[in-house]
């Protein structure tokens, strides 16, 4: 699996994408952070995690939908058109060590992403002595967690096509719909609210961005990841029963 | 080293190979042979453990290949058909992820990644990036994966295709050296190639086992009845009368400016030979015919009892 994990920081990072997704990920969310920022010191209170850092990680959240799918595209989408699957497949490698193993490095570049911005609390950290701590961590595990959901939602689809822009395109409008889940409450019966609330994966971190850790959350997110990885094994090995390129 | 039994793999309603059964022993080299969608690429990527056989059993070192797939390829070294590459990776670093996920101990990898580096002739390569090489370079390169870690098994998916006559030839001899430490199936559609190179000639054609003999075998069966072609400083329609009277010539006919012989064997060679120069004629041309592919099926088929030779 450390193979995998290599041979795809290296595509990341040689082909620049990697560069590309996480400066403009910081890019957005410095722009974002300058914002909060300044409507906080205008009329945001004094509580820093509702008035500021919830803000702030839900922006984080509206970029990472933008750009999380760009890194999940090319995972199998493109070793299926170049053919580099099948010769993959006859070294001695589980599909699930493929698949954890493209997945593990879409993880680091998100860590790599996320790390970079916190570098917020540490310029206000000396200014500000009653910083949050762990309001903060709660907020950036369930944004870690959410990132991780997209990314195994991601390279599901990308397993299913040749296209990379096709895979990009398809996570998008799947991630749209998770995040739209609850808007229609109104038009909704109670017992359908509540399944849809029971599944939507952005509703979710509100309890993490005001510093909050629900085990009920945590637990659904890394089944919704366990799911989708599980699912993306099952494709690969349907693909080779088939015996489609 | 290789079992074959009674494979048969379809797509859906589209049967590639159907009833294939043939072995390979220890350190032996076997040509594939047969035309483009014979089933011979499928046939090498059932034993490469890409896919699954539909029916049937394929094993590899001993392995099943359907049932322990990581142990059987842990043995083998496959070269697909035009090399698929990642081309933002470099040679070097491309080897190094092969060597890593057939999973040769850390210790041992700068090792045997440069000798299939040496192996491939791919020192001055070793920095440059896959996708910026040239054609040959990249079969070069994925010949490199395939003998990467000393496999003991190697399957070769047409390793000479597309490449120039000079890089055909090194492929050919790296090959040839290979012959007895290895065992090594390999596959092409030019018979004068496989006759070279393998000790054994398996040939399917439309995905049935049409023939398993040693090249020489082989050509002996073919070239038996095999026409010859004649040519002299003299008018071809004289000459076909001449040489038409030969012992063991069936048929001696004018093709523009050489005469076509349908002869039984070879041996009627000197004969013929005799007969143009005792009339003072001087020969310009003795040559047989050259058979293609499709020629070789026809005749194979076409020859019905003991076409198919076990």
């Amino acid at each position: 699996m450390t193979a995998v994990i290599r041979k795809e920081l290296v595509s990341y990072f040689s082909s620049l994408l990697a560069y590309v997704v996480i400066a403009l990920f910081l890019a957005l969310s410095g722009f974002y952070f300058h914002s909060n920022l300044s409507f906080f010191l205008i009329s945001g209170g004094l509580d820093l995690t509702r008035g500021l850092w919830q803000y702030q990680l839900l922006d984080m959240r509206q970029c990472m939908l933008t750009l999380l799918p760009l890194l999940t595209m090319r995972l199998f989408a493109e070793e299926r058109r170049l053919g580099t699957l099948e010769l993959m497949w006859t070294y001695p490698l589980r599909d699930l060590e493929i698949v954890l193993g493209k997945y593990f490095a879409a993880l680091l570049v998100l860590l790599l992403m996320l790390g970079g911005t916190l570098v917020y609390p540490l310029l206000l950290g000396p200014a500000e002595a009653s910083m949050p701590m762990g309001a903060l961590l709660a907020g950036y595990l369930g944004l870690f967690l959410l990132g991780a959901a997209f990314l195994s939602c991601g390279i599901l689809i990308s397993a299913l096509t040749d296209s990379q822009v096709l895979a990009a395109a398809v996570t998008y409008t799947v991630l749209v719909l998770f995040w739209a889940l609850t808007w229609n409450q109104a038009a909704v019966g109670a017992p359908a609210l509540w399944i849809l609330n029971q599944i939507s994966l952005f509703d979710r971190l509100y309890t993490f961005f005001r510093g909050g850790i629900d085990t009920r959350d945590v637990t659904f997110l890394l089944l919704f990841i366990a799911v989708f990885l599980a699912w993306t094994v099952q494709a690969l090995g349907s693909r080779r029963w088939r015996g489609v390129k | 080293m290789i079992e074959v039994s009674h494979l048969r793999k379809t797509f859906g309603d589209f049967v590639a190979v159907d009833d294939v059964s043939f072995s390979v022993a220890d350190g032996e080299c076997v040509g594939f042979l047969g035309p483009n969608g014979a089933g011979k690429t499928t046939t090498m990527r059932v034993i490469a453990g890409i896919f699954p056989p539909t029916q049937g059993t394929v094993r590899v070192g001993g392995f099943d290949v359907r049932r322990e797939p990581l142990s059987a390829r842990r043995v083998l070294g496959y070269f697909p058909e035009n090399a698929p590459f990642y081309p933002e990776m470099s040679v070097e670093g491309y080897l190094g992820f092969v060597a890593r996920a057939k999973r040769i101990p850390s210790g041992d990898r700068p090792r045997r990644v440069e000798e299939a580096i040496a192996a491939c002739a791919l020192e001055e390569m070793r920095h440059r990036l896959v996708g910026k090489l040239s054609k040959g370079y990249r079969q070069r390169v994925g010949l490199a994966q395939a003998l990467l870690g000393d496999p003991r098994v190697l399957v070769l998916d047409e390793p000479t295709s597309g490449l120039d006559p000079g890089q055909v030839t090194g492929i050919r001899e790296l090959v040839k050296s290979l012959r007895g430490k290895r065992t090594i199936v390999f596959s092409s559609h030019i018979l004068s190639e496989v006759s070279q190179v393998a000790q054994r000639v398996v040939i399917v054609n439309r995905g049935k086992l049409v023939a398993e003999d040693s090249p020489e075998g082989l050509s002996r069966r073919l070239a038996g009845a095999l026409p010859l072609w004649l040519r002299a400083d003299t008018a071809p329609e004289e000459l076909a009368v001449a040489v038409g009277a030969v012992r063991g010539v069936q048929r001696a006919e004018v093709a523009e400016d050489r005469v076509r012989l349908v002869v039984d064997d070879e041996s009627v060679v000197p004969e013929v030979s005799r007969a143009v120069t005792s009339r003072g004629w001087v020969i310009l041309e003795l040559s047989r015919e050259t058979l293609s592919l499709e020629d070789i099926f026809l005749r194979l088929v076409g020859s019905g009892s003991g076409s198919v030779n076990r």
